[in-house]
C-alpha cells in the first residue's frame, strides 16, 4: 500500500501549497515533540479517601466482599509488590495470581498512579499487570498508595517516561463501567465492571510515629 | 456624538413604531440622531443564502451611507451583527474595501446595548404594568454580547416583572429564508418557544429582533394566545399606546 | 454507508412525526447541554483551554505530513503495522485482509464512525465474517438494521420500549416471559449477551478518538469498557480511524482530553479512557498479537488549505448537536449519513458531495450555538454559509428562490425605488390587514402562513414617516 501512502501525503503537501518540510522546520518539530511541554494544567484539588497499612488490607479486601455480598474469590495480579501483603492472614479470602479469565467475579490490582485532578486511576499493562483484570471481572479492586498519588495527567506521563518505554496499554479509569445509551439513564456494569474499589493505603503517619507496619 | 439610525427592512416596512421608539430613546440619551435616506437593507438575506456578490453590493451601499457617522445604531441583533461581525468577513478577499469595513465594523451597535453600553442609560421613565417575559435573539446575544443590557433597562420600567423562560436563549426558529425554506422545523422550534412563554404565564412577551417577533406572534395569534407581543424598545420608550401588539388591530 | 440526504425533507418530517423520537429527542435536550455547562462551570480554565486545544489541532493539520510519518515511525517502532488508505474501498480491503490472515470468523467492534463511512461491516459480513457491535448502542442499532443517529449514542433515537422488543425479537434463546421493563435490565442482558462473543472474538476492531505521533499511539475514550475488552481479548487488534485525528505529544492529547468529556457528556474524564500501543510485550499475559492502524483520507487531505480546513479539529464530542434546535427537533437519521448535527452538515457534502447533501448546511438558523459550545472552535454557520456560496455558484437552488433573492437584492440597491415600493406594499398590506391586524392565508406567503399568522403591517413605512414628520428637514 505504499502507493496509497505516497498519494496521501502528496495530497496533504499539496493542499497546504507546499512541498515536503525543509530540514530544518523539521527539527524544529522533532525537538517541540521531544520537549513534551504541558499545556495549561488547571489547579484543582481534589479529596482522596485515606485508609489504613498494608497490614490491613486483606481485612479491608473481605470486608467490602462481605457488605456486597460477593464470593471471597480474588484473581491478584502477578505485580511482584502484591506479594508483601499477607493474604494468607484471611484464610477465608481465597486468592489466585495471574490474567483475568472468563468466570472470573472480583479482582484485585495495583495501579501506576492515582491521578487526584479528577480521581483517575492510571494503569498500565505488563508482564505483571494483564490488562484483563481490569476489565473482565465484575468487580475491581485497586490498590493505591498514598506516594502514588500526583496532581495532574501531566505527572503521571513525567513518571511513564522516567519508567521506560510505552506499554502496549495505558487504561485511565474513572469510575466503574457505565452507560447512558437507554433513554440517558446512567446504568452501571454495561461491559467493564460494575463495580470499582479504591483502597488508599496510607501508612506514613504509623511510620513516623514509629510503630511498625 | 453624531450618531445615524440604520431602520432595518422588517422595522421600515412592519412596524416603524419600533423606528420611532429607538429614536425617542436615542434623543433622550442625548444623542443628535440622523436617518440617511440612502438605506435599504443590510445584506443579510444574500450573504445568508450564498449570494456574496450582491451581499458585498448592499454592505457598500451602507457603508457609503453610514461610514461618516460615529456611531450608527440598529433596533435589531441580527442587522447589528451582519455589519459589525460579517462586513469584514465579507470583505476579507477585497484589499479596497476591507479596511472600510473594519473601520466601520466597531461602530455600529443595537440599540439597546448602546444606551446601556455607550450612552451609560441606566433607567427608562417608562411605565408598563404587565408581567413579561423575554427572548433572546440569537445575533444580539452570541454576536453581540446583549444579555443583560435589556434586562437592566426592563428591571427599571414601572410595574414590569420579569419571568425569565428557561429556553430564552433557544433559537425561535426563524433565521431569515429558514422559516420558508424548512416550514416544518421552523414551526417545531417556535411550537417549542410558545410552549414555554405560555408555561411562564407571562402575558407579555418582548424581544430587540422584528423577525423573531413576527414569528412568535404568527404562531402565538394562530393558537389563539391573549399574549402581547411587542419589540422592547416600544416598552422602553413609553410607546406602547400608539401602538397595538403585534399581529392585532388598531 | 447508504446516503439518504438527499431525502432530507422527507427524513425530516418523517422525524417530526415520530412521537418515539419526539420522546426522546426531549430528554436530549435537557440532559447534555445541563450536565455540559455544569462541567464548565467546574473548571475556571476551560475557555483558556478551548484556545489552545484550538492552536494544538491547528498546529497538527499545518504539518500533518511530517506528524502522519512520525505516527508511522512509531507504530513500527513498537510492533504495529500502518495501512494507509486513500478510500473507502481501501480502507475495507486492507481491514478484510487482515482478517483473512487470522482467518477470523467472528470480529468485535467498538464504536468506529469511520467503519460506518466506508461501510466495513456490510463489506465484511459479505466475506463470511460476523461482525459483533459491542457498545450497547450499536449493538441495539445493528440488530434492528438502522445507521446510528448520534455521534456518541448512537441508540439516542429509541426509547427503552422498543429496545426491549428488539431484544425479545432477537435474543429468541432466553425465557419469553423474562421482564425487560428497566434499563438495568436491558443493560444486564446485553452484557449477559455479549460476553461471550467479546470473548470468542478473532479480531478486535476500534476507532480512535486520538492518534498521538509521538509515541506511535491510539486513544480510545468510553464509558463502557467494550472497547477496551474488544481490543484486549482477541488475537488481533485493527484502529480503524482518519488522518486529523492526530496529535503531536501525549500532553496535546491531555489537554484536548480535558475537553472532550466535558463537552460530551459532562463528566470530567471518560469511566475508561486507553493510549493503546503496538501488540503485547514479551512477558505480557494478555494483550492482542498484532496491532494495525488503518489509516484513511477520504476526502480530508484534499480539506486541508481551504476553506473547511478549520472542520478537521473536530474531535467528535457531539456537543454541537446536543445543543442544536435543528438536531433536537428532527433527530439524526434526517441527515441521511454518518454524521449528523451541524458538524454533519459541515462534513457530509464535503465526503459525499453538496448535490447529495445540500439541504445539510441549509436546515440552519445560525443560531451559533453549535460554535458557542464546540471544544476547539470551529466556526460551523461559517463553514454551512461557504457550502451555501459554493450551492449559488453551482446554481443548485431552486429558480424561484435565486429569482427572488435576485429581485431583493436588485430593488434594495435602488433606494429610491426601494422607498417607493415598500411604501406601496405597506400601505397595501396594511389596509387588507387592518381588520383583524394579521392574516391566516396571503398569496405567495405559503410557507410563512401554513403554520403561523403573518402580522400585518402598521400601513406606512418608516422613511415616509419619517420623511413627512421631519418635513423635508434633516433627511438626507
Amino acid at each position: 500500500m505504499s502507493e496509497a501512502r505516497e498519494q496521501i501525503l502528496a495530497g496533504i503537501r499539496r493542499s497546504l501549497k507546499r512541498g515536503r518540510l525543509d530540514a530544518a522546520r523539521e527539527t524544529e518539530l522533532r525537538d517541540r515533540v521531544a520537549a513534551h511541554r504541558r499545556n495549561l494544567v488547571p489547579a484543582r484539588a481534589a479529596a482522596v479517601a485515606r485508609v489504613n497499612s498494608p497490614a490491613a488490607v486483606p481485612e479491608a479486601v473481605a470486608r467490602y466482599l462481605a457488605a456486597e455480598n460477593l464470593p471471597a474469590d480474588l484473581v491478584l495480579a502477578p505485580d511482584l509488590s502484591l506479594d508483601d501483603i499477607l493474604w494468607d492472614a484471611r484464610p477465608l479470602l481465597r486468592t489466585r495470581r495471574g490474567r483475568a479469565e472468563a468466570g472470573d467475579t472480583v479482582s484485585l490490582t495495583r495501579c501506576f498512579v492515582a491521578i487526584a485532578e479528577t480521581g483517575t486511576l492510571m494503569l498500565i499493562s505488563g508482564a505483571e499487570t494483564p490488562t484483563t483484570l481490569n476489565f473482565l471481572p465484575d468487580t475491581h479492586i485497586v490498590l493505591v498508595y498514598a506516594d502514588q498519588v500526583v496532581a495532574t495527567y501531566e505527572d503521571g506521563w513525567d513518571r511513564l517516561r522516567t519508567d521506560g518505554g510505552m506499554p502496549r496499554a495505558i487504561n485511565f479509569i474513572t469510575g466503574p463501567s457505565r452507560t447512558g445509551d437507554i433513554e440517558q439513564r446512567i446504568e452501571l456494569g454495561a461491559h467493564g465492571p460494575r463495580r470499582l474499589h479504591i483502597i488508599l493505603v496510607d501508612d506514613r503517619q504509623k511510620a513516623t510515629d514509629g510503630e511498625s507496619k | 456624538m453624531r450618531v445615524a439610525l440604520f431602520v432595518t427592512c422588517l422595522v421600515d416596512f412592519f412596524r416603524p413604531t419600533i423606528g420611532f421608539a429607538a429614536v425617542k430613546l436615542l434623543e433622550e440619551a442625548g444623542c443628535t440622531l440622523e436617518v440617511p435616506r440612502a438605506q435599504t437593507c443590510c445584506g443579510q438575506p444574500a450573504y445568508n443564502s450564498g449570494d456574496r456578490a450582491d451581499a458585498k453590493a448592499i454592505a457598500v451601499q451602507v457603508l457609503d451611507g453610514f461610514e461618516g457617522y460615529d456611531h450608527v445604531v440598529v433596533p435589531s441583533g441580527s442587522c447589528a451583527g451582519m455589519i459589525r461581525v460579517h462586513y469584514p468577513e465579507l470583505f476579507a478577499d477585497d484589499p479596497a474595501v476591507l479596511p472600510r469595513a473594519e473601520r466601520f465594523a466597531p461602530r455600529i451597535w443595537e440599540l439597546v446595548s448602546f444606551l446601556v453600553d455607550i450612552c451609560g442609560m441606566q433607567t427608562v421613565d417608562a411605565r408598563w404594568d404587565h408581567r413579561v417575559t423575554y427572548h433572546d435573539a440569537c445575533s444580539g446575544l452570541r454576536e453581540l454580547g446583549v444579555k443583560d443590557q435589556p434586562r437592566r433597562l426592563l428591571a427599571s420600567v414601572g410595574g414590569l416583572t420579569l419571568k425569565e423562560l428557561p429556553g430564552a436563549e433557544i433559537c425561535c426558529g426563524f433565521g431569515g429564508t429558514f422559516c420558508v425554506k424548512y416550514p416544518d422545523i421552523s414551526d417545531k422550534m417556535v411550537s417549542d418557544k410558545e410552549a414555554e412563554i405560555v408555561g411562564s404565564g407571562a402575558e407579555a412577551v418582548l424581544a430587540g429582533d422584528l423577525g423573531c417577533l413576527l414569528n412568535i406572534a404568527g404562531k402565538l395569534h394562530r393558537h389563539g394566545r391573549r399574549i402581547e407581543v411587542r419589540h422592547i424598545a416600544e416598552v422602553l420608550a413609553g410607546m406602547t399606546e400608539e401602538v397595538p401588539p403585534i399581529g392585532l388591530p388598531r | 454507508m447508504l446516503a439518504t440526504s438527499r431525502a432530507f425533507e422527507a427524513n425530516a418530517r418523517a422525524g417530526l412525526a415520530n412521537d418515539n423520537l419526539q420522546r426522546a429527542l426531549a430528554l436530549m435536550r435537557t440532559g447534555f447541554p445541563q450536565r455540559r455547562r455544569l462541567a464548565v462551570e467546574r473548571l475556571p480554565e476551560f475557555e483558556v483551554l478551548r484556545e489552545i486545544a484550538k492552536s494544538i489541532k491547528d498546529h497538527t493539520l499545518e504539518h500533518l505530513d511530517f506528524y502522519l510519518e512520525l505516527f508511522e515511525e512509531n507504530v513500527l517502532a513498537s510492533g504495529g503495522q500502518v495501512h494507509w488508505a486513500r478510500s473507502p474501498d481501501e480502507a475495507c480491503a486492507a481491514v478484510l485482509a487482515i482478517c483473512r490472515s487470522v482467518d477470523a470468523r467472528i470480529v468485535t467492534k467498538g464504536k468506529s464512525m469511520i467503519a460506518e463511512e466506508v461501510g466495513l461491516n456490510e463489506r465484511l459480513e459479505k466475506n463470511g465474517i460476523t461482525t459483533v457491535e459491542t457498545d450497547l448502542g450499536e449493538y441495539i442499532i445493528q440488530l434492528r438494521h438502522e445507521p446510528p443517529s448520534h455521534l456518541i449514542a448512537p441508540a439516542i433515537h429509541l426509547m427503552k420500549e422498543q429496545v426491549a422488543e428488539t431484544f425479545r425479537a432477537e435474543h429468541l434463546a432466553l425465557d419469553p416471559e423474562r421482564s425487560l421493563a428497566e434499563a438495568r435490565q436491558l443493560c444486564d442482558e446485553a452484557r449477559a449477551v455479549l460476553r461471550p462473543r467479546f470473548l470468542a472474538a478473532d479480531v478486535g476492531i476500534t476507532g480512535a478518538n486520538f492518534l498521538v505521533a509521538s509515541t506511535g499511539s491510539s486513544i480510545i475514550v468510553t464509558n463502557e469498557g467494550n472497547g477496551d475488552l474488544t481490543q484486549t481479548l482477541p488475537r488481533v487488534h485493527i484502529v480503524m480511524t482518519s488522518l486529523e485525528k492526530l496529535v503531536p505529544t501525549l500532553e496535546d492529547a491531555t489537554t484536548l482530553l480535558r475537553l472532550l468529556a466535558r463537552s460530551a457528556t459532562g463528566q470530567e474524564f471518560s469511566s475508561y479512557t486507553t493510549v493503546s500501543t503496538g501488540p503485547r510485550r514479551p512477558g505480557d499475559l494478555d494483550g492482542p498479537e498484532q496491532y494495525h492502524v488503518v489509516l484513511l483520507d477520504n476526502g480530508r487531505s484534499a480539506l486541508l488549505g481551504g476553506e473547511f480546513q478549520d472542520m478537521l479539529r473536530c474531535i467528535r464530542c457531539s456537543a454541537c448537536m446536543n445543543h442544536c434546535p435543528v438536531y433536537a427537533a428532527i433527530g439524526g437519521h434526517a441527515y441521511g449519513w454518518v454524521y449528523s448535527g451541524p458538524m454533519g452538515a459541515v462534513l457530509t457534502p464535503s465526503l459525499i458531495g453538496v448535490a447529495e447533501a445540500g439541504h445539510l448546511p441549509n436546515a440552519s438558523t445560525f443560531c451559533g450555538q453549535c460554535e458557542s459550545v464546540c471544544p476547539v472552535k470551529i466556526p460551523l454557520p461559517k463553514m454551512m454559509r461557504h457550502w451555501r456560496e459554493r450551492e449559488f455558484a453551482e446554481k443548485l437552488n431552486p429558480p424561484v428562490y435565486r429569482a427572488g433573492l435576485s429581485l431583493w437584492a436588485w430593488v434594495a440597491k435602488r433606494p429610491a425605488l426601494y422607498h417607493a415600493l415598500v411604501e406601496l406594499a405597506s400601505r397595501a398590506l396594511g389596509w387588507l390587514g387592518r381588520g383583524r391586524g394579521r392574516f391566516r392565508t396571503l398569496p405567495l406567503a405559503n410557507g410563512w402562513t401554513a403554520v403561523r399568522d403573518l402580522p400585518a403591517p402598521e400601513g406606512r413605512s418608516f422613511h415616509s414617516l419619517w420623511a413627512e414628520r421631519r418635513n423635508g428637514g434633516t433627511v438626507k
